[in-house]
């Protein structure tokens, strides 16, 4: 029986699916339904079996998964009748997509129905061929599709064409063969036969230059009449679509004919009258009509044309972009963005209407316009168009917000002539959209801030009085803070007025009332917090007379469980408490910014700040230029033992980030240390990386503790932009404590890790006639289960390593933490070496001792060598 | 060419799918649900237009249902439009004014339909006759076949009950 004609019991089971009132109780009969077809399916039953696919097919609809009908689809295609085949063909098209093994195994019964008798059935599967083949399918059955496409009935040979287009799309190699019994499509009469033929051409062409270059010869002029004789054919009714022939086959040959013109003056011209034609008769008052029109557009647009069609097709887009509806000027905008390259001037004569188009109400026709304006913004109309698009940004959506700001601030910056109108600018787009307003785009216009060293005072004043009406807008609120913060001594008394300026009275007491409202809103961040924090301790020394109540502030955070804030609020205490004579100079204003690096960083081409021998100060991550004088160990007050050795990457950093040479000279231990150095260094400590000042104190504690007990954390100055890995790197107090003991002035025991050192002694755990390796051992204090290695290498061959790389692997018991290596490079004859650390927490301490193996990879001579061991050797007790 | 066609109801029910690019069973799903998710809560009077994913998907409602096709950028999405209503009006031709139920009943006549109307993501055929007329000729075999598996069915009977 079949399910179809009498259908009762698959439409009791749409209806009882429908009949449900909540989706607990639909999956409860799909469960129930899938269970009968699953014991059906066991079972072999053949007189169900069409019955049950099309109840999966409709379980597949709702979503649920019905792989376990799949193999149903190719019993069902393999059988006799047509009714099964056809049920079958549409189960395999909708249960199973190109990708899975399953679909190799109808390969044969397609080859059979391409050869049936039956011309349905060979559309069946021409169709399935044609929707879901893969590679290893089109190869396989390309000659049965090539044969097909000179099949006697017209409804084959359309199939057979569409599906050769899957074929070339699958493997392109095959579109040779396609070539020619396409270009005998195109001289066909009946139109499904014609559109499909030329849809196949285009689609030879694209993946195959002989094809273009023989349907260009041979077929161009053939293609224009076949376009004629349809624009001037009389009414037709089968093909008929609001007064226009069969605008599918018009767009279809403008499409191939574009591609034949495109790059080929010859051809362009042979078409030029026909398009002509097109774009001027075509009426343009139905959705069909404004279809061929905006093919046409881009065939003229596209091909080689002397420019008396271009002003053609330019009227038209803007009598489209002129049109009520939203479809027809959503086309036009997207054509226009296309025309830019062609005509700018052309298009900037629409730009009214297309700044009309960015305040749409439709969201998508926003987006088109706001794009194609983006591309129309230059120097002579930049002012004014901002202008207008920062007004909008007032009233517009929320969710259009993202983008216009991006884009905003995208202009701005790219035609910031004049520094005044970019901060302008930059400052009304915080307060209207700050908190859409990207990171890097206000960590660039605070370089900016900081390069114009005569807008300082007119700056902080106008975010000042920005902060004051929205508070709401974070990153206004950030940069508000970071300029109060620097530059509090001007807002107060007025400095550097202009003549454009409000006079306006701010007391110092003001000024530090907009910090702490900062730090206390409670919708502000980390980021903005640690900012506001950073700012208060650099006002506590432009006002010194408040220099009590901001350390109340600063005390009110000791207790925040934010590790990161608990941490500097307890420090800068520390700082205002014990250190008074230090910290003017600590906190003294940021040096200017170096906007080249700043740029270089955001395109991504950061200069490794880590490596080994550079000393240029214009390299530094800050660009700042110093000459190179101490130390910083000294300026710490640690005994020069502790100066890091040059070759380990921790002192790399640390010396890079501070601009000083430490390798030659071991610095004279020092109380004599010039006092302006120490300023220097300490401040670049507080706020390295400029824009994000709040992360640099903890890159700075973790330098510290790396110098101080052997263990350096290699910091990857990339990762300090990112908040993330330093709140990672925060939460580890084994390095928060050493800079609070820094900070205090005490000793920072280096005994202790002379303890450790005799503890454990070193351990050689490989070595081969061209590598070292050397295992140091360190605990921490306090968890003995947890043993940290330095891991040294050295080159015992006349070669140099690159791409070293040293790889380890623990039984399960064993926990294992790899930091970054020094170095990836591997000077010969042992003249350095790289270390890299290692933790390892051994979950059996006391009854299991280390195990590891091993693998370490190299090139020598360009030849990778990869060294493999497993060390047992490691000490008792560890 | 045409990527997918999705039919959806305003309540977000999928009535029909159809996949001419390889997407697996996991993101279909994805698909749909962002899709449904952007294009029903347009308002009317909208463009028939929806960026996504660096695709373009052009809908169209017909009284409770939504179809949908997703291009790519350079495709002619006016000419979409045609097709989305191409497909329509056969489907009208076929059901005699159709309406969601016949959909849903006869999901599997949907699919037939259409794949007469599209392969591989492009339009096979302009003229809704031939369209009508071959679906029309494939069902008269299904019926033939029927009846000659009773008339078996019955010989059979009878010889059974001889």
């Amino acid at each position: 029986m079949n399910p179809f004609s009498s259908g009762t019991c698959l439409r009791d089971m749409i209806r009882a699916i429908r009949a449900c009132k909540t989706s607990a109780e639909e999956r409860a009969v799909v469960r129930k339904e899938c269970a009968a077809i699953r014991a059906s399916i066991n079972e072999d039953d053949q007189d169900y079996r069409h019955r049950n696919l099309a109840k999966l097919m409709f379980i597949q609809m709702l979503g649920y998964p019905t792989h376990f009908g799949q193999m149903e689809c190719l019993k069902l295609i393999a059988s006799a009748g047509f009714p099964e085949k056809r049920i079958g063909y549409l189960g395999l098209m909708l249960l199973l997509d190109e990708r899975q093994e399953v679909l190799m195994l109808v390969t044969n019964s397609l080859k059979q129905d391409l050869n049936h008798s039956n011309q349905y059935i060979v559309g069946l599967a021409l169709c399935a061929l044609g929707n879901i083949c893969s590679a290893e399918m089109a190869r396989d059955l390309a000659p049965e599709v090539e044969r097909l496409l000179q099949f006697r009935d017209p409804n084959i040979r359309k199939k057979a064409a569409l599906c050769s287009i899957r074929i070339i799309k699958k493997v392109p190699a095959l579109a040779e063969n396609f070539i020619n019994c396409a270009a005998s499509l195109l001289k066909e009469k009946h139109h499904g036969v014609l559109i499909t033929g030329v849809q196949l051409c285009a689609d030879l062409c694209k993946v195959s230059s002989e094809a273009l270059e023989y349907f260009r010869k041979k077929c161009t002029e053939g293609l224009v009449r076949t376009l004629r004789d349809i624009v001037n054919s009389p009414y037709s009714p089968e093909y008929d679509i609001s007064g226009i022939t069969d605008p599918y086959l018009h767009i279809r040959l403008l499409k191939l004919l574009r591609i034949l013109g495109q790059g080929d003056a010859d051809a362009s011209d042979r078409m030029t009258d026909i398009l002509a034609q097109v774009a001027t008769k075509t009426e343009s008052n139905k959705n069909a009509g404004n279809a061929i029109l905006y093919e046409c557009v881009e065939t003229i647009m596209s091909i080689e044309d002397d420019g008396g069609l271009r002003v053609l097709a330019i009227n038209i887009l803007g009598k489209f972009l002129s049109n009520r509806d939203n479809n027809i000027r959503y086309v036009a905008l997207n054509m226009l963005m296309r025309a830019t390259t062609l005509d700018a001037q052309a298009v900037q004569r629409h730009r009214a209407t297309i700044l009309d188009c960015v305040k749409d109400s439709d969201a998508s026709i926003r987006k088109r316009a706001l794009d194609l304006l983006y591309l129309l913004v230059n120097d002579n109309n930049v002012k004014p168009l901002i202008k207008e698009l920062i007004e909008y940004l007032e009233v517009s959506d929320q969710e259009f917000k993202g983008d216009l700001t991006a884009k905003i601030c995208s202009l701005v910056e790219k035609f910031s002539s004049e520094k005044i109108w970019y901060i302008d600018q930059m400052l009304k787009v915080l307060s209207e959209a700050g908190n859409f307003v990207k990171d890097e785009v206000w960590h660039a216009l605070i370089v900016v801030i900081s390069n114009a060293s005569d807008l300082h005072g007119y700056t902080v004043r106008a975010l000042y009085r920005a902060f004051l009406t929205s508070t709401e807008q974070e990153t206004l609120v950030r940069v508000a803070v970071w300029c109060i913060g620097e530059y509090g001594d001007m807002l107060v008394n007025n400095v550097g007025m202009l003549d454009i300026e409000d006079p306006i009275t701010v007391t110092e007491c003001d000024a530090v009332d907009a910090v702490e409202v900062a730090i206390k809103r409670h919708t502000s961040d980390l980021t903005t917090k640690a900012m506001a924090l950073i700012a208060l301790l650099k006002l506590s020394s432009r006002f010194p007379s408040y220099s009590e109540r901001i350390k109340d502030i600063i005390v009110q955070n000791k207790g925040n469980v934010v590790l990161e804030l608990q941490q500097r609020s307890i420090e800068f205490n520390r700082i205002l408490q014990k250190h008074p004579k230090f910290r003017s100079a600590l906190v003294e204003r940021m040096p200017v910014l170096d906007e080249a690096t700043f740029s270089g960083r955001r395109a991504g081409s950061l200069p490794t700040a880590i490596s080994t021998s550079s000393g240029a100060p214009s390299n530094l991550p800050n660009g700042i230029a110093k000459p190179a004088t101490a130390p910083i160990p000294d300026l710490l007050d640690l005994s020069s033992d502790d100066v890091p050795a040059p070759s380990s990457s921790g002192g790399d950093f640390l010396q890079d980030l501070l601009g000083v040479d430490l390798s030659p000279t071991p610095a004279p231990s020092g109380a004599d240390m010039p006092p302006k150095a120490s300023t220097d260094v300490l401040l670049d400590l507080l706020s390295i990386g400029m824009p994000l000042p709040v992360q640099t104190g903890l890159s700075a504690s973790d330098i510290l503790s790396s110098s101080q007990d052997d263990k350096a954390p290699f910091v990857n100055f990339n990762g300090l932009a990112s908040l993330s890995s330093l709140s990672a790197n925060a939460t580890s107090p084994a390095n928060a404590a050493p800079m609070m003991d820094l900070l205090d002035g005490r000793g920072p025991g280096p005994q202790k890790s002379e303890e450790n050192g005799q503890a454990y002694p070193s351990l050689v755990a490989y070595e081969s006639s061209s590598l070292r390796v050397m295992f140091n051992f360190s605990k921490q204090r306090g968890s003995p289960q947890t043993t940290l290695i330095q891991a040294t290498f050295t080159n015992l061959s006349s070669n140099v390593y690159n791409d070293f790389l040293f790889q380890a692997a623990v039984p399960k018991f064993l926990q294992l933490h790899l930091d970054p290596a020094s170095s990836n490079t591997l000077p010969a004859s042992g003249d350095g070496s790289i270390t890299q650390n290692l933790k390892v927490t051994n979950s059996q301490h006391g009854k299991k001792s280390l195990v590891m193996r091993v693998r370490i990879a190299y090139k020598t001579n360009n030849k990778d060598v990869l060294e493999e061991r497993q060390i047992n050797n490691f000490p008792q007790n560890l | 060419m045409i990527h997918f066609v999705l039919l959806i109801s305003r309540q977000g029910k999928v009535r029909l799918t159809k996949w001419y690019s390889a997407y697996s069973q996991k993101e279909r799903t994805k698909v749909i649900r962002e899709l449904s998710g952007l294009i029903l809560t347009r308002g009317p009077k909208l463009c028939n237009f929806v960026e996504w994913r660096g695709l373009r998907v052009v809908y169209k409602r017909y009284a409770s249902l939504y179809f949908c096709m997703c291009i790519d950028e350079d495709d002619n999405e006016l000419e979409i439009l045609e097709i989305i209503h191409h497909y329509v009006e056969v489907l009208d031709r076929y059901f005699g004014s159709v309406c969601e139920l016949d959909l849903i009943y006869n999901f599997h006549k949907a699919y037939f339909i259409l794949d007469e109307l599209l392969i591989a993501g492009e339009l096979q055929e302009p003229s809704k006759r031939t369209v009508a007329r071959l679906v029309a000729a494939q069902d008269s075999l299904v019926e033939t076949a029927k009846e000659q598996t009773s008339s078996i069915t019955n010989i059979i009977a009878q010889a059974a009950n001889v």
